[in-house]
């Protein structure tokens, strides 16, 4: 097995709480509570562990980011730490005053989330009344301001129809790039998948779309798209390979491999608060278990493709599959493939079906 | 890129020294690219002021290789980052 190399990106999850409840949240369906959360003094040793390790990269994220207090003083001590600092954001919480103070502490970049182009889909996908008009405003000063924007539209089945939209909103709001990133389906989307999973049809249209766009504003707007993955034949690269570039951190400093990856029963975490980053990221057995091609089983340890995309996405295999290690089943050498995309068009086609959304995490602890 | 224009770097894009690679390091929105010895030659002279023209000149004066190599390498590395909106040419 090749040298493990440091990661390059860090995704640290300030908190799980949330004004907003979208249905295909990627936080996990057991969140933590408020009382776990990591204080200002942790997460900015932790950054500093970080930067030392070798991540160049910090998305600070949640739930909201901004329902952190002291999310300027985290900034203020990420760019300390020679950190390049993203944030995550659905808007809900940040005021003008909060931008600048995010400003004066250094803030490289903006990656603000969009359930819709219109207030009756983005309200009502991201459960919160008001949230639309309040992101509009958000986006104003962070243009006034001049951070870097990134436009971050997650679709699906409900709200593909306003692709277009959405890109000519990027358009306007003079975004560098724009995300269109098709729900991924763990957690709380898994619970979702007959309300949301897009049809073949809506997800070969978006392709066209992108496609075009991409020409079309070449050197103006920076389109990365997530397409629908179950309806792929190739599995998606998942994290760049797992334990291979990235982590994740919780909001009570559990260290993961990636959002999803406590939805796999038998991996145990290790948490910040015990443990050195770097000695996590080199020697736990979470990080271990599914680095490098070792783990695979056949089609993929034969596969030509398994330095590629690493045999997809292991949680996926889990959740589909019920194995961890097996070929994630979107790809077309997996014999559960046609059963999965089988499985895509009956979600694709079911009619009626009620959103469930992301509940908080709970008031108090659990004993 | 044209003689006269005007390479900058946007905000949010800067060059950084990664002691932990021992290498430079571009990083920009939801990107770190690492940068060879040419390419941080070149980012290096990217400053907002500098034209395009004047760039080539000084690193054809450094380096020991014709100008249109320079150039033609130059170019190459900055028509890629523009696409990627990761450089933009000064109004």
């Amino acid at each position: 097995m090749t040298a493990v190399k440091p990661p390059i990106a860090m995704l640290a999850e300030l908190t799980h709480r949330c004004p907003l409840s979208c249905p295909y949240c990627s936080n996990p369906v057991q969140m933590a509570v408020r009382e776990n959360e990591l204080d200002t003094q942790v997460w900015t040793r932790v950054f500093r562990e970080a930067a030392d390790l070798g991540v160049l990269q910090l998305h600070l994220s949640g739930g909201e980011p901004a329902s952190r207090p002291d999310l300027v003083e985290l900034v203020d001590a990420a760019r300390d730490a020679g950190l390049y600092t993203n944030l995550i954001t659905s808007g809900i919480g940040l005021t003008k005053k909060r931008l600048d103070a995010l400003d004066a502490a250094g803030l490289d970049h903006v990656q603000l989330s969009l359930q819709g182009t219109n207030a009756a889909m983005a309200d009502r996908i991201g459960g919160y009344r008001g949230g639309y008009d309040r992101k509009m405003l958000v986006a104003e000063w962070v243009g006034e301001i001049g951070f870097p924007l990134t436009l971050n539209f997650v679709v699906h089945r409900q709200n593909l129809a306003q692709l277009p939209q959405a890109l000519a909103m990027a358009e306007k709001m003079g975004a560098r790039r724009i995300e269109i990133a098709t729900v991924q389906f763990h957690g709380w989307a898994l619970k979702n998948r007959d309300a949301l999973m897009p049809t073949r049809e809506q997800a070969k249209h978006a392709g066209r779309i992108v496609a075009e766009v991409r020409e079309r504003l070449k050197g103006r707007l920076v389109v990365d798209y997530v397409p629908a993955d179950y309806h792929e034949d190739f599995p998606k690269r998942c994290m760049g390979g797992w334990g291979t570039s990235g982590l994740n951190i919780g909001p009570d400093g559990q260290v993961l491999p990636c959002h999803a990856a406590q939805s796999i029963p038998h991996l145990k975490f290790e948490s910040v608060k015990a443990r050195s980053l770097a000695k996590i990221w080199y020697e736990s057995e979470a990080f271990n278990m599914y680095r490098g091609t070792g783990w695979m089983q056949e089609p993929c340890k034969s596969c030509d493709r398994k330095t590629i995309d690493f045999g997809g996405c292991r949680c996926q295999a889990l959740a589909i599959v019920g194995d961890a290690a097996a070929t994630d089943p979107v790809c077309s050498k997996s014999p559960h493939h046609s059963a999965l995309q089988l499985q895509a068009d009956a979600h694709a086609s079911s009619e009626g079906s009620a959103l469930i959304y992301r509940l908080p995490p709970e008031k108090t602890v659990a004993h | 890129m044209k003689p006269d224009d005007i390479p900058c770097l946007p905000r949010g894009v800067r060059l950084h020294n990664d002691p932990v690679r021992g290498q430079w390091v571009l990083l920009a929105p939801e990107r770190a690219l690492m940068i060879d010895m040419v390419g941080h030659a070149v980012l290096s002279r990217v400053d907002g002021h500098r034209t395009y023209r004047e760039i080539v000149d000084e690193l054809a004066g450094s380096f020991d290789a014709p100008r249109e190599e320079i150039s033609k390498d130059c170019s190459g590395l900055m028509d890629a980052l523009r696409n990627r909106r990761i450089l933009d040419v000064v109004k």
